[in-house]
């Protein structure tokens, strides 16, 4: 009984002790809950997707371990939709195509035929959910059309949207790395020590064919492509202070050095709204140097009067000239040799590859077109032969023309006469300094795709030794031929739309 | 004390996966000593017997770059798509050579020339006749320039002429000459006349 009154009498105070602590532990673990609810929404998945009609961003769920999507949500942007719900299952319309799910079903039927789903169907709420990784099956069905989807990055491209880019570096001091875009954008810049960072979160931008793509120069050594949760990111890093500029609307952000003169006038130096880690041209206190970022000013319309390609590049090593010799890396050699020798004359060049990346045909077609360069000029190297044979293209059967719209295939046909009046050009010069030289026509992609004039040279050595290829007498010889004869004709390309 | 049902299946395990694994050096020994299987040069016809035609074949020449006219005396059929695969693979004989002008990769050959009317040839060569051929634009430009013309100047109303590769279309012969189009007969003829 004493041990019984005791406890009553101390019973109160511990009760009221116990609910304190019941109630801290309550709010702690409430408040834990909360802090991982917002935690969680600040990190929610998304996926983005690009389109012709709309860009735009869906929310992504979990479940059963996989990542969904809401099929109604992800259509209604792209056309008429409208979707229902009934003891028979959830049934889609898009347009005029029809789609029934049933919920934990794995297959879909789709205007009557069967769509692997990949995962069970979900209806939650009259929503109906599908796993992300079934859209490139299912979408096609609905659309008419190819859908690519990045799984890992959350992001989706509806038809051929893709834009792409060539990063190429002119001059060494000051080094000035140039990007070009297929079509205009405008990332967020951000700095950090040691590099400038451009996030794309609304451009359907795509990787070049190496991630990483090396320049070779010390104050630019680098740039590095990456995407991740739906947005893509171009890191460039520098060992010099830098900024970006834009122009070209858009379609050109150059990287050059904080302090560099020539920028202007196409730089605005004026710090971005969207640069949290810029303030001008501050300087982050670290050892490494810091880069600093500008927004984009107004359009300005800047255009290379030539434009260079190198030819192979990255798995596609070209012609096995020795066994310690490329073909890729001569052309970018040579490249760099033509670029110097053409911009000497005051000719504006841009050379499409400036690296070891590997770009397709048709990206190098895209990428001479979209600049509207008075003269394209592809740059190969071979063993077999001597001296150099300058190539018009050799146009393939037929055309699919349909009133203003030109066929991919024969794109260059109305070109054709001013390439031949530059082939002509180069070779008298070639000849006026008495290298061996031929001009011929070739089946030689992208020459047939370049919308303006297109030549290509291809240099093999003089005599029976490969390594002349890699002489630097050698190759300016060709390059300050090419240049010559290129700033000869300069008014007559120039005069070309 | 382990009894005496597990100490057997102890023992059946261990003397199966001695007599498997007996059985599986024995396996690999024979796989060793089994010769390589060569590649297979069987013909695939017969050789055409008969009458020869004189026929003029438009043959490569690396030193120099050229194509050049040679004449040559060959047996060939009256159909008109095998007169075309006859004409092409004589050439190829000549490619294939020891002392060829222009060297094609062991193993190269024409599978089939198909004639589509109106005006339509297509070349079918082996995976080997490409990947072993030499990269460049010349060297490739004067193989399919060879072969097209060669083709058009014995056949006659041929248009445009498609080269697959084991019956499938490829971008390019080795790198640099596109295959992914047809090429216009006439255009190549006007090539062949540059590279004369």
């Amino acid at each position: 009984m004493l041990w019984n009154s005791r406890s009553r009498r101390a019973g109160t105070p511990l009760r009221v002790g116990k609910t304190i602590s019941l109630a801290v532990g309550l709010i702690v673990i409430g408040a834990i809950f909360l802090a991982g609810a917002l935690v969680g929404a600040a990190t929610d998945k998304h996926l983005s997707v690009y389109s012709v009609a709309a860009n735009y961003s869906l929310p992504v769920v979990q479940r059963d371990g996989r990542d969904y999507v809401g099929l109604l949500e992800l259509l209604e942007p792209l056309g008429k939709v409208s979707a229902r719900s009934d003891n028979r299952g959830w049934r889609l319309r898009y347009n005029n195509v029809e789609g029934d799910f049933q919920t934990g079903k794995t297959h879909a039927r789709v205007q009557g035929r069967d769509a692997d789903l990949g995962g069970k169907f979900i209806e939650e709420n009259n929503r109906g959910l599908v796993p992300v990784t079934s859209l490139t099956s299912l979408l096609p069905r609905f659309l008419g059309g190819p859908a690519t989807l990045h799984e890992e990055s959350g992001r989706l491209f509806i038809g051929s949207v893709a834009t792409h880019f060539t990063a190429s570096l002119t001059g060494n001091n000051p080094p000035r790395l140039v990007f070009h875009f297929t079509a205009p954008v405008n990332p967020s810049i951000a700095t950090e020590p040691g590099a400038l960072r451009m996030t794309f979160s609304r451009e359907p931008l795509v990787a070049p064919a190496s991630p990483t793509l090396t320049f070779g120069n010390k104050s630019i050594p680098s740039a590095i492509y990456s995407e991740g949760n739906g947005k893509a990111v171009l890191t460039v890093n520098a060992t010099i202070p830098v900024i970006a500029s834009f122009s070209s609307d858009g379609r050109t952000v150059a990287i050059s050095p904080a302090s560099a003169p020539g920028t202007a006038p196409e730089t605005a130096h004026v710090p971005s709204s969207t640069t949290p880690a810029s303030g001008g041209a501050a300087v982050p206190a670290q050892p490494a140097p810091a880069v600093s970022a500008a927004a984009p000013p107004p359009p300005a319309t800047r255009r290379y009067f030539a434009v260079v390609d190198a030819s192979h590049g990255g798995d596609d090593h070209g012609e096995t000239l020795s066994n310690t010799l490329l073909e890729k890396d001569v052309t970018v050699a040579l490249a760099r040799s033509l670029r110097q020798e053409l911009e000497s004359r005051g000719i504006p060049t841009l050379v499409l590859r400036d690296s070891d990346a590997n770009l397709s045909l048709d990206q190098r077609a895209v990428f001479a077109n979209a600049d509207r360069a008075a003269i394209y000029i592809a740059l190969h190297a071979a063993s077999v032969g001597h001296g150099v044979r300058v190539y018009t293209a050799l146009l393939p059967y037929g055309s699919d023309d349909r009133g203003i719209f030109l066929s991919w295939s024969t794109a260059q046909r109305t070109s054709l006469p001013l390439s031949q009046s530059a082939a002509n050009a180069v070779v008298s010069e070639m000849q006026r300094r008495q290298i061996p030289v031929r001009t011929l026509t070739a089946p030689l992609r992208p020459l047939n795709n370049i919308t303006g004039p297109a030549i290509a040279v291809e240099v093999a050595p003089q005599g029976s030794d490969s390594s002349q290829l890699t002489a630097p007498d050698y190759q300016q010889l060709v390059t300050s031929a090419v240049a010559t004869a290129i700033a000869a004709t300069r008014d007559q390309l120039g005069a070309a739309p | 004390m382990i009894p005496r049902h597990f100490v057997i299946a102890i023992a059946v395990l261990l003397g199966a996966v001695l007599a498997l694994s007996f059985y599986v050096w024995h396996m690999r020994t024979v796989a060793v000593s089994a010769p390589i299987a060569s590649p297979d040069t069987r013909p695939l016809a017969p050789p055409v017997a008969g009458p020869t035609e004189r026929v003029t074949l438009f043959v490569a020449h690396d030193n120099d770059g050229t194509l050049r006219a040679e004449s040559a005396q060959i047996p060939l059929s009256s159909g008109r798509q095998q007169r075309a695969e006859e004409l092409l693979r004589a050439l190829l004989s000549l490619y294939l050579d020891k002392s060829s002008p222009h060297v094609l990769g062991p193993g190269s050959e024409i599978r089939s020339v198909f004639l589509v009317d109106p005006g339509v040839a297509i070349i079918d060569l082996n995976s080997a006749f490409a990947d072993t051929h030499r990269s460049g634009v010349l060297v490739e430009e004067l193989t399919v320039a060879s072969l097209i013309h060669t083709i058009s100047a014995n056949t006659p109303d041929i248009l445009k002429v498609k080269i697959l590769v084991d019956g499938k279309e490829r971008d390019t012969l080795a790198g640099h000459a596109d295959l992914s189009s047809f090429y216009d007969v006439t255009a190549v003829n006007q090539l062949a006349t540059q590279l004369q």
